[in-house]
């Protein structure tokens, strides 16, 4: 601690060479940094025009698998009970499928939802995935609600996610 | 006779006025895009393509916003600091030669407003007349803040403006005349028949003495200690609101324009180009060519200013004293010494 304090006091340097004092060679050199980042080209990404391509790792806005147009719910209903933010409902009803349960409601609640994942982990179907939308805009509590229309995505446009899943599980 | 001079001089007002305040807000805009650029972004690029609007959208910005004046402020010399900033930073321009003569139906006309023979003077005089702006500005919002911010911007111009008037001597010495017009026609001259003899060659030291304090001079950084945010909100200007304080933000950067056009004229040359002379161009074309060249060095001496800004950090106020009073005075006195021996024994 004594050490530390010590260390903290502020020197002045007092062994300066005639170079440094001189001060040009220094503010030489700054201008030699900013104009080589002068040149180097923007990270910036032109956000509504450009958007960044997030990783398979990322964890956007859950989804629901859909294969054929159909769920691939079995409305289990794990991940309504394992959703810390309680955002999952299911009501699950039958069907001639040969899954024999299909979801009859699947509503997430995407003000409650923390992006946490936990559903997706623990569901036995694969049947709903985190996707890697990030833009969520409503402007009701009613339009957070998002209800089977909202939810279901092709499995093509998940695919990345599901491979990920696959490999990293 | 009187009647042409008078159209003349307006002519010539309205088109250096015009085209210092559009530069003015293309300078805003330069500084945010270089800034932008030396940080790996992109800078204002909504208003227009590039941003190119983007200064004027700001002013017209401002002209909406409230004015607020502080209760205990003294309200007409509140109004008046920004009116005297921003009037002294345009009219510095008015005795700069920004060409040669052109002629127009056989008459011949000189490219400045004020064909005075004592323009460094009435630049040295008009830009020390600037800090009066800054401190009264200070001291009338009855805000401690802002009377910091003046009071330093007074101590700061004055310690300044003695090592800018000494380095500027070595300039007189060397043309034997105050005429901006005439010193740029010096430097017109080759040394060796090669070197143009422009006085950065001749005069090196007094060339960093006199850049450093228009940097002081200019409220620039490293100097620009009478708004240092950090410390002191907004130094002078902390109680100004609505296009009172686009006055200064103007006046700020007007100023800095002056400061180059002034570098430019007294040591770079003016609008000299060297060896333009032997192309054999008509004077018109010729003219034109000059004209264009004190452009393109104004601009490269204000791209400097810029990027200084965003690479050098700020002085300590000990710091600063430190450089105006024990480095850039000797300096320039021994400039001084120096060039005087040089012209008596060559
Ligand atoms: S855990 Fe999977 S299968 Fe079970 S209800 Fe949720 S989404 Fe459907
Ligand atoms: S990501 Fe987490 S919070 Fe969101 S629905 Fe799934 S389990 Fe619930």
């Amino acid at each position: 601690m004594e050490k530390f304090l010590e260390k903290s006091i502020p020197v002045r340097r007092k062994n300066l060479t005639f170079w440094q004092k001189l001060y040009i060679p220094a503010i030489l050199s700054g201008l030699k940094i900013t104009m080589t980042e002068f040149f180097k080209p923007s990270v910036t990404i032109r956000y509504p025009e450009e958007r960044t391509v997030m990783p398979e790792s990322f964890r956007g806005r859950p989804v629901l698998v859909a294969e054929n147009g159909t769920e691939r719910c079995v409305a289990c209903g794990l991940c309504a009970r394992v959703c810390p933010a309680l955002a999952i409902e299911v009501q699950a009803g039958e069907t001639e499928l040969g899954k024999e349960r299909y979801p009859e409601r699947f509503e997430i609640n995407m003000v409650r939802c923390i992006f946490c994942g936990f559903c997706e982990e623990v569901c036995p179907e694969e049947a709903i995935i985190m996707s890697q939308e990030y833009e969520l805009v409503f402007t009701s509590q009613k339009e957070a609600l998002f209800g089977k229309d909202k939810l279901m995505k092709p499995i093509e446009e998940v695919q990345t996610r599901l491979d990920f899943l696959r490999k990293n599980r | 006779m009187t009647a042409d001079i008078i159209i003349e001089a307006l002519v010539k007002i309205g088109l250096v006025l015009t085209i210092n305040l559009t530069l003015v807000a293309y300078l805003v805009l330069a500084e945010r895009k270089v800034s932008a650029f030396i940080q790996n972004r992109l800078g204002p690029n909504r208003v227009g393509p590039w941003g190119m609007f983007q200064s004027f959208a700001d002013v017209g910005k401002l002209f909406f916003k409230e004015d607020i004046v502080p209760a205990a402020a003294n309200k007409f010399v509140h109004t008046l600091a920004p009116l005297i900033s921003i009037s002294v930073a345009i009219s510095t321009f008015a005795v700069i030669p920004f060409g040669n003569t052109i002629a127009i139906n056989g008459q011949e006309y000189k490219l400045m407003i004020g064909d005075v023979n004592i323009g460094i003077l009435f630049i040295l005089a008009l830009t020390s007349l600037g800090v009066y702006g800054i401190v009264l500005a200070g001291w009338s919002s009855n805000n401690k803040y802002s009377l910091l911010g003046g009071l330093r911007a007074s101590a700061q111009m004055i310690s300044y403006e003695l090592s800018m008037g000494l380095s500027v001597i070595g300039v007189i010495l060397i043309a034997g005349t105050l005429q901006l017009d005439k010193i740029v026609v010096q430097q017109g001259e080759y040394l060796w028949g090669v070197i143009p003899a422009w006085n950065i060659v001749l005069q090196p030291i007094g060339f960093i003495t006199f850049l450093i304090a228009s940097f002081a001079e200019t409220n620039r950084l490293p100097f620009d200690l009478p708004e240092a945010e950090p410390e002191l909100v907004g130094g002078y200007h902390t109680e100004y609101s609505g296009m009172k304080f686009g006055l200064f933000f103007l006046a700020e950067y007007a100023n800095m324009i002056t400061a180059s056009a002034v570098i430019v004229t007294l040591y770079l040359g003016g609008w000299q180009f060297p060896f333009l002379e032997y192309l054999g161009l008509s004077p018109l074309v010729m003219t034109l060519a000059q004209m264009g060249a004190f452009a393109v060095k104004v601009a490269l001496a204000l791209f400097f200013f810029i990027v200084v800004r965003w690479t050098v950090p700020r002085f300590r106020y000990d710091q600063l004293m430190d450089l105006g009073w024990k480095v850039m005075l000797p300096l320039a006195l021994a400039n001084i010494v120096v060039t005087g021996f040089f012209l008596l024994f060559r």
